[in-house]
C-alpha cells in the first residue's frame, strides 16, 4: 500500500527537554489514523513538525511524498489542517471563508466557483452563505472548517482535537465527514480525548512521555492489554508517565 | 430537601434569538448535577443568569432562597464559577492567580487551603509558571482552585472538562465527588455521556429547552426500544446500508460498534441483507442502553 507519511527517529528538543523523543511509524493512504496522548505527552509538537510548521531537532519525515525538513511549504500545499482553537475566520462569511482558503490551496479561480456551490449544497449551507462564521453554532463550524482543510483535495489531512466540546450527535456526523473523506482516498492523522472516537481509527498510536508506546488497531490494543475498552487502554498507558507537564 | 437553585420560567433573548425558552428547575443542596446538550442549547447563558453575569428577560431566579437579579451582590461572595473559556489571567502565574482572586472575595490562599489542597498538590511543582504556559489540564485545575477559594457553597462549571484528556477527567470527576462530599452544591456542564451517568440528576437541553429532567438511570430506564450493536468489516459501508435497509429505524456509530432500533425485528431478514450487500465478518447481538443513546434518541439523529 502507499505511504503517505513516514516518520523516522522525529525528535524535538526545547533545551534539554525532549517534547517529542524518536518517534517511528507510517501512515498509509486512506488511513484514519489516532493519535493520542495525554495533555503534554508531545503530540501538538510532533503534529506541528509533520506539517512543517517546526523544524525537527533530529529525524526525519515524509509527508504528502515530501520531506518536512527540506521542502516544508511543499509539505504544507499538500496537506490540509484543523485545528479546534483555529480554522476559520469569524469576521468572513461562510462563503468569503471557502474562497480565501481555496485561493491559498492554489485552487484555480474557474474551479473555486463551480467547487463553493457543490460544497454548500452538500452541507445544506446555501442558505447561510452569506452569514458570518461567528454566528454559526460551533458544530457547523467545525463541519465547514474539515471541509475546507479537505477542499483541495490534499493527501493528507491533520485534525487536532476536532470535535473538542461538541455533543454527541455533532460529533457523529463530523466522524461521517471523516469516513467519507478517507474512503476517497485522504489519508486522516487525528487527535482527540474521545475514546469512542479512537474506535472509530483504523489505527492508534498513543504517546507517553514524547514516545510512543502503542501502536495498533483498537482491537488489537484492547486484545493485546486485555481490557475491554479504549479507556481503559488510554489509562493504562498514560500511567506511565514519569513527566508532569 | 433543601432548595439551593430554583429557576423560575426563565426566558432570554440575544436579538431574535432565544437562548432560553421559559425555563424552570430546582436543583437541591448538596447535589451533583449536569446540563448535557449541543453548543447552542442554551447552557452557558443560565450559567451567567444564576452567577448574577447576565439578566434574564422574564422570569426569576433563586439562590439559597436569595434573588438573583434583586440581590446580586450577596450571591456573589456564595458562589464559585468556572466560565466555558479560561479566564484567569494568563500573565500571572498559578500562584499570584490564586491570591489575586482570594484577595478580591477578601481571604487568603492560606485559610482555604484546606478546600483546595487536593487539587493544589498538583499544581505546586508549577506554582511559579505563567498561567498562559500551562497545559490544558493544569489550566483547568487551576480554574477550579480560583472558583473554591473563597469556600463558596455551590460551584457553576461550564464543560470544565473540554479538551482534556481521559485520565485528568477522571482525577477532575474525583474531585467534584469529594467537594460534594463536604456538601457542596455543584452545576456542571458537559458534553462527555460518561461524566453526564456520574451526575445525581441531568438535564436534558436543547434550543432553549429541558427536554428532560431525571436521574441518569430513570432516563435509561424511559429508552422503549430494543437496543441492538452490529459489527462487520467494512465499518462505514455497513453504517451507508444500515441506514438503507427499510427494517432500521436508526443507527449510528457507537465505538466499535454501530447502535441500532428495529423498524420490526426481522433479525434473519436484516442478516441476510447485508450479506447480499457484500458485509464479511457480521457481528450482531443486543446489546444494553447507555445515556449516549438516550440522548441521540431525543434528539434523533
Amino acid at each position: 500500500m502507499e505511504t503517505v507519511i513516514e516518520v523516522q527517529g522525529l525528535t524535538k528538543s526545547f533545551g534539554s527537554f525532549k517534547a517529542v523523543d524518536h518517534l517511528n511509524f507510517k501512515v498509509a493512504k486512506g488511513e484514519i489514523f489516532g493519535f493520542l496522548g495525554a495533555n503534554g505527552a508531545g503530540k501538538t509538537t510532533a503534529m506541528r513538525m509533520l506539517c512543517g510548521l517546526s523544524k525537527p531537532t533530529s529525524g526525519s519525515a515524509r509527508v504528502a511524498g515530501y520531506d518536512v525538513q527540506l521542502n516544508p511549504e511543499k509539505v504544507k500545499q499538500n496537506i490540509g489542517y484543523m485545528s479546534q482553537r483555529f480554522s476559520l475566520y469569524d469576521d468572513l462569511k461562510v462563503e468569503e471563508n471557502i474562497r480565501l482558503f481555496a485561493g491559498i490551496y492554489g485552487i484555480p479561480r474557474p474551479l473555486i466557483k463551480t467547487q463553493t456551490e457543490a460544497l454548500l449544497e452538500k452541507l445544506h449551507f446555501t442558505e447561510e452563505r452569506n452569514t458570518m462564521v461567528r454566528a454559526l453554532p460551533l458544530g457547523w463550524k467545525q463541519k465547514l472548517a474539515f471541509s475546507v482543510a479537505v477542499f483541495h483535495q490534499p493527501k493528507v489531512v491533520f485534525l487536532d482535537e476536532p470535535t473538542g466540546g461538541v455533543d454527541p450527535v455533532t460529533r457523529r456526523q463530523f466522524w461521517e465527514l471523516i469516513y467519507e473523506a478517507a474512503a476517497q482516498g485522504i489519508t486522516v492523522f487525528v487527535t482527540t480525548h474521545y475514546m469512542d472516537e479512537a474506535e472509530y481509527c483504523d489505527r492508534l498510536s498513543m504517546m507517553v512521555d514524547g514516545r510512543i508506546e502503542a501502536l495498533d488497531s483498537p482491537q488489537q490494543l484492547k486484545e493485546k492489554m486485555g481490557v475491554a475498552s479504549m479507556d481503559e487502554v488510554f489509562r493504562l498507558l498514560a500511567r506511565k508517565a514519569k513527566r508532569t507537564e | 430537601m433543601d432548595k439551593m437553585i430554583v429557576v423560575e420560567k426563565i426566558t432570554k433573548h440575544y436579538e431574535q434569538v432565544e437562548a432560553l425558552s421559559n425555563i424552570s428547575l430546582t436543583i437541591n443542596k448538596g447535589e451533583l448535577f449536569g446540563l448535557v446538550g449541543p453548543d447552542g442549547a442554551g447552557k452557558s447563558t443560565l450559567f451567567r443568569i444564576l452567577a448574577t453575569l447576565l439578566l434574564p428577560d422574564k422570569g426569576k431566579a433563586w439562590i439559597n432562597g436569595v434573588d438573583v437579579v434583586k440581590h446580586y451582590k450577596k450571591i456573589r461572595s456564595s458562589i464559585g464559577y468556572m466560565p466555558g473559556r479560561f479566564s484567569l489571567y494568563q500573565d500571572l502565574s498559578v500562584e499570584e492567580n490564586l491570591n489575586f482572586y482570594a484577595s478580591v472575595f477578601g481571604t487568603t490562599l492560606e485559610e482555604n487551603y484546606a478546600l483546595i489542597e487536593d487539587i493544589y498538590r498538583y499544581l505546586l511543582p508549577f506554582k511559579e509558571r505563567k498561567a498562559g504556559k500551562l497545559s490544558g489540564g493544569m489550566k483547568q485545575k487551576l480554574a477550579l482552585c480560583c472558583a473554591l477559594i473563597h469556600a463558596p457553597s455551590i460551584l457553576f462549571l461550564d464543560e470544565p472538562t473540554t479538551g482534556v484528556d481521559p485520565t485528568s477527567r477522571q482525577e477532575f470527576w474525583e474531585t467534584l465527588s469529594k467537594l460534594k462530599e463536604k456538601g457542596m452544591t455543584i452545576l456542571v456542564s458537559t458534553p462527555y455521556m460518561d461524566e453526564a451517568v456520574l451526575c445525581d440528576r441531568i438535564a436534558l437541553m436543547q434550543e432553549g429547552q429541558l427536554m428532560k429532567v431525571d436521574t441518569p438511570q430513570q432516563i435509561i430506564d424511559q429508552f422503549d426500544k430494543a437496543l441492538w450493536k452490529v459489527s462487520a468489516k467494512n465499518m462505514y459501508g455497513l453504517l451507508k446500508d444500515m441506514r438503507l435497509s427499510p427494517l432500521v429505524e436508526q443507527c449510528y456509530t457507537f465505538g466499535q460498534y454501530l447502535h441500532f432500533t428495529f423498524v420490526q425485528e426481522e433479525l434473519d431478514a436484516l442478516v441476510a441483507y447485508l450479506k447480499q450487500k457484500g458485509h464479511q465478518e457480521i457481528e450482531i447481538a443486543p446489546t444494553a442502553v447507555t445515556i449516549e443513546d438516550c440522548y441521540l434518541q431525543l434528539t434523533d439523529v
